[in-house]
This record gives C-alpha cells, structure tokens and sequence, in this order.
C-alpha cells in the first residue's frame, strides 16, 4: 500500500472536478468564490505532490504564489461584492446584467 | 502504512467538506465546511514533507481568508436560503466528470513523456522552511516582491471598496439617526449618479 504521486494527482482532479461543480450550479456569488478557492486548493495539492515525488522545491515555491493571489482575490473580490450588495441588495449572479449587449 | 491510513482519512474528510461546500443550501454552513476543508488539506502537505506550506495554509487560509469570508458575510443576509438555477443536472455532472478527466490526463502527460529533471533540488542537510527560504530569496526573489506589490495593491482596494461609510457606527447612534439613515438606504438607485 504505497501511496504514490497518482493518488494525489487523482485526489487533486477529484477536488477540482468538485470545485468545477460549484462554479456551475451556484447561482450566489459569494458561493461562487468558495467553489474558486476549492479549485486553486486542489491545484495546490497537485504542486506539492509533483514537489515531494520529483525532489524539486519549484512545485512549493508556486503553490505559495497561488495562495498570495488567492488573498488578493478574496480582498478586491470582496469589496467589489460588497459595494454591489449595498448598491442592489442582492448578490445574485442572474441580476447582474446592466450591460444590454 | 500509516500514511496510506493518513492519506485515505484525509482524502475522504477533504472531499466530504468540500462537497457540503459546493451542495449546501445554507451559507454558514459551507463557510464552516470550507475552513475544516483547508485544514485537511494541510495535512496533505504536512505529509508531503511540505512543512512551511502546511503551516502558511492553515495560516492564510483559515486565519486570513475565511475570517475576511466571515467579515463579508456579516454585510450579507445570509439566514436565507441559497436559491441556485437548476437547469440540467445531468449536463453539469458530466463536464464535471469530463473536466477531472481531463486534468488528470494534463497532470500525467509530462511523467510519461520524458523524464523530469530537478532544477532545485531539495537539500536533505537543511529543513524545508530553511531550503524554501534559500530559493525564494534567491531564484524566485522578483516574483516575490512582484507578490507583495499586489498584496498592497489589493489590500488597498479591498479597503477604498469596502470601507465606504465606514466612519459611522450603528451601535453609537441613537434609534431615530438609525431609522434615518435606513430610511435613506432604502432607496440607494437615486444616489447612483451622484458617484
């Protein structure tokens, strides 16, 4: 029973297919970034993995990079959502059509 | 042995989180089902040998990221049910099951086809946190302070965004400045233009 660089790449495919599940059915914003977050977390994990099992500290060094803009997104998404709730009231992704194209 | 037992706890508590996450109807919940998410995700890389980012996982995640996720959630009426678009749910589960395999296949594709070669080895003598500061201060220094600018650029507009009528505070105001101040809330498309 040895756990190899497999596992995890599945078990990372298996969280993104999660994450992507999210991102389509979720009507709410706000729920629509969590489904984001799950999504750079199992790109995450495949970077550690292929780190650990190929010896190599560049799969660590752009997981860091990926958790830095997963802060900055949650900071100006955040705002952004939260200007748009005060403004309408509702944070529903159907309502957001102000563009008539 | 024990890390296949560790693996497979792990594995399964991960996606049973994430999966209350993405299929809840109530939004405290998959708040919460998110935190406990990231932190079992940090034992994977606790497992990994991947110290220094089980450590900033829980960190950012958890400390940074779902407490800034509360914060929000405070402004938002979140005690009502999520309504979400069903439209067709066998469609979704299938480009779902579609995208991982296609994932799977990406991650794959380079193993088979060559052999990887390591450009920055990791060094047994020293600790992970100690080689990851070796290479990030040295090999990956610009993308590092390219990494705070945007940290700054980013905690800037998060408060210029959010910080908006923030110098008045509904717990020092009497009930009749309240009243009126929600009054005039009520009908915010007239103050559009005045932006």
């Amino acid at each position: 029973m040895e756990i190899t660089l497999a596992h995890y790449l599945v078990l990372s495919g298996v969280l993104f297919s999660i994450g992507l599940i999210g991102v389509m059915r979720r009507k709410n914003l706000l729920m629509l970034f969590f489904a984001t977050e799950i999504l750079l977390n199992s790109a995450n994990i495949g970077f550690a993995a292929i780190s650990h099992f190929h010896n190599d500290l560049t799969g660590q060094m752009f997981a860091f990079f990926i958790i830095a803009i997963a802060a900055s997104e949650v900071a100006v998404g955040l705002g952004l959502l939260i200007v748009w709730y005060k403004r309408t009231g509702k944070i529903d992704l159907d309502i957001m059509t102000s563009m008539r194209g | 042995m024990f890390e296949a037992i560790a693996f497979y706890l792990f594995a399964a508590l991960t996606i049973g989180m994430f999966t209350i996450t993405v299929m809840t109807s109530q939004a405290l919940y998959a708040l919460t089902a998110m935190a406990a998410g990231m932190i079992f995700i940090s034992a994977f890389f606790f497992m990994l040998g991947a110290d220094f980012l089980g450590v900033v996982q829980i960190i950012v995640y958890t400390g940074a990221v779902m407490a800034l996720y509360a914060f929000g959630m405070m402004f938002f009426d979140t005690t009502r049910t999520l309504v979400e678009k069903r439209e067709n749910p066998r469609i979704i589960f299938l480009l779902g099951v579609i995208a991982a395999t296609l994932v799977v296949f990406i991650m794959i594709s380079p193993i088979i086809s060559s052999n990887i070669e390591a450009h920055y080895p990791i060094d047994a003598t020293v600790g992970n946190s100690q080689a990851i500061g070796y290479v990030l201060f040295t090999k990956y220094l610009v993308p590092f302070e390219v990494a705070a600018v945007m940290l700054l650029v980013a905690m800037v507009a998060g408060i210029v965004l959010a910080g908006k009528k923030m110098d008045k505070s509904l717990t020092l105001m009497a009930e009749e400045e309240i009243a009126l101040m929600s009054a005039t809330q009520t009908k915010p498309h007239d103050e559009e233009g005045a932006h």
